[in-house]
């Protein structure tokens, strides 16, 4: 049913650290490599080894440069499905393939059920869905559903493949609705807040602002290693350091 | 966004059938002409053929087509479930209608309740229509209140012009069947011109700093995208078409869906009954054609908020 539920016993989500982040793409690799195999199996390529290779990720990692001169900085940010509280992509969703699980907040596509008229992707402002070429459904971020309850795997596996692929644990996963988790007392900590709040769609994934970087402007860089003395204040210093600039060429 | 050629025949023909369907209902059911069988099959069954046509067509848009029947399901929550299930609704009432003015030539007493449900459902189905564009905030273009207006408008006009020619067959041509389609092309001129500058004034409020929340620190600026080959939402959601090309497309489309259709239709009220369906066809054949461009740069205009995330400066 594609109507939403009234509220979700949970609100699993991730919380990215855009602060860490390194964008070395371990989460969408590792993302592509489980997902291509799971829940919404496969996620095919087009043309993979042609000159117009493409196809279904359910995790993109932009670069965005922010700020100019001295403050600029380099962000890595990672975009995927924030399993948003009213995700218009479910209620546009003319099949009921698309829904929101009451008891966890996941946003998932039945891949049996999906028609293929990509209208969720339209409605998406975060450009979370993709649509299979080669499946003829819509793809989209299932949290992992089929890790985080699996029985069979070890318990720190039961988490979202892309979080425990982050070499920079720069990505948390859990429940964003209960206020004692440690992702939510990492949002309170670090002001994580929401992508693009004036659209309504209230996402549950959280990203966590970069630090303030030292003021550049002020000459407070400390050298790594101490710079040579300087050259010359008596003649054998002067020779030896003209000797070793001679060697060294 | 992408202009798919499926859907934009699809609302443009399944459009001027329910014009069509909504033309002749209403005239049947004032008792505008007599219940003449011809007229019937002719006429009902051209609105028919193109409503028919057009959903079929839409289902060449899908990903997985034998599943459509799925579609009729949700329409508590979807615009496009609601769309399903009234167009297919459309066709008891005028099932009704159509047995009734052809088999038995007769469209007066009950047979009214069955005319005026078509007209409503027929009007209703084409709101459904507007809506899956206009309920979509992430589409500014889209998300406008005269989106839905310009549907309906340009459904009754292309539907009126139908009406003129399928008409112009039968007999002379009534007054009232050439300025009623006259005043519903003019509203549909109105409604499309004051929708374009509207979509032209609404202002551009997102950026790239609201898209990534990083505006607190300075300009943000697309560096490095995620993937060399454009992706499955760049192509969809990426369309663009050049301004000064969308410029002149619009003139081109406004003569075509406005401009000849007068034209033409004031020439009708001096020629006579043989010229008539000269004059009503080459009306049809540029409103149709104008219509076609129009539905495309209703998509090729649209800018969708997912594009500040690859680059787009504003949406």
């Amino acid at each position: 049913m594609t109507t939403l539920p009234k509220s979700t016993k949970k609100k699993l989500g991730l919380v990215i650290d855009l602060d860490i982040c390194v964008g070395c793409q371990a989460c969408a690799t590792s993302c592509k490599e489980w997902n291509t195999g799971g829940y919404s199996a496969p996620l095919s390529d087009t043309d993979p080894y042609g000159a117009d290779p493409h196809g279904a990720w359910l995790n993109r990692i932009h670069g965005f440069e922010v700020g100019d001169g001295e403050s600029g900085q380099t962000v890595h940010f990672p975009r995927s499905c924030l399993h948003c509280e009213t995700p218009a992509c479910v209620t546009v969703c003319p099949t009921g393939a698309s829904y929101k699980r009451e008891e966890d907040g996941i946003v998932l596509v039945n891949p049996d059920t999906c028609i293929g008229c990509k209208l969720c992707s339209w409605a998406c402002p975060y450009g979370a869905r993709e649509y299979d070429e080669n499946h003829g459904v819509m793809k989209k971020c299932t949290l992992c559903v089929d890790r985080i309850y699996n029985q069979h795997l070890a318990e720190e596996d039961r988490v979202p493949a892309c979080v425990r692929a982050c070499p920079t644990g720069a990505r948390h996963f859990g429940d964003i609705g209960d206020p004692n988790s440690a992702v939510s007392k990492l949002v309170a900590d670090r002001g994580g807040y929401d992508l693009m709040p004036e659209m309504g769609y209230k996402p549950v994934n959280k990203y966590l602002p970069p630090r303030a970087r030292r003021d550049g402007s002020a000459n407070n860089f400390q050298p790594a290693v101490e710079a040579p003395d300087p050259p010359g204040k008596d003649l054998a210093t002067s020779f030896f350091a003209w000797a070793d600039k001679m060697l060294s060429q | 966004m992408h202009p798919a050629y499926s859907v934009i025949f699809f609302t443009t023909a399944s459009g001027a059938g329910y014009g069509l369907l909504v033309w002749l209902a209403m005239a049947s059911a004032l008792g505008g002409f007599p219940p003449d069988w011809a007229l019937g099959l002719i006429g009902l069954g051209l609105a028919l053929a193109l409503v028919t046509g057009g959903l079929l067509s839409s289902t060449a848009h899908l990903g997985r087509p034998e599943r459509a029947w799925r579609a009729f399901s949700q329409w508590r929550s979807s615009w496009l479930s609601r769309e399903g299930v009234l167009a297919v609704a459309t066709y008891i009432p005028a099932a009704i209608l159509g047995i009734s003015w052809v088999f038995y030539e007769k469209f007066d007493g009950p047979v009214i309740i069955a005319s005026l449900l078509v007209s409503v459902l027929a009007l209703t189905t084409v709101y459904a229509t507007g809506m899956i564009y206009a309920s979509l905030p992430t589409i500014r273009a889209w998300n406008q209140p005269l989106t839905v207006a310009v549907y309906l408008t340009l459904a009754m006009a292309t539907g009126g012009i139908l009406f003129v020619f399928v008409l112009s067959f039968f007999a002379p041509l009534p007054t009232w069947a050439i300025a009623l389609p006259l005043v519903a092309i003019i509203g549909a001129y109105f409604t499309k011109r004051f929708y374009w500058e509207a979509i032209d004034e609404a202002p551009r409020t997102l950026r790239p700093e609201n898209a990534t929340g990083l505006g607190h620190i300075g300009k943000v600026h697309h560096l490095e995208p995620p993937h060399a080959q454009a992706n499955y939402v760049m192509r969809e959601m990426g369309f663009k078409v050049a301004r000064n090309h969308a410029d002149k497309l619009r003139r081109l489309s406004a003569y075509l869906m406005f401009l000849v259709p007068i034209v033409c239709l004031l020439l009708l009220l001096m020629v006579s009954t043989f010229t008539a369906p000269l004059f009503a066809l080459v009306a049809v054949l540029a409103m149709g054609i104008g219509v076609v461009i129009e539905r495309w740069l209703f998509f090729a205009e649209a800018e969708h908020v997912v594009m500040l995330y690859y680059g787009a400066d504003a949406a």
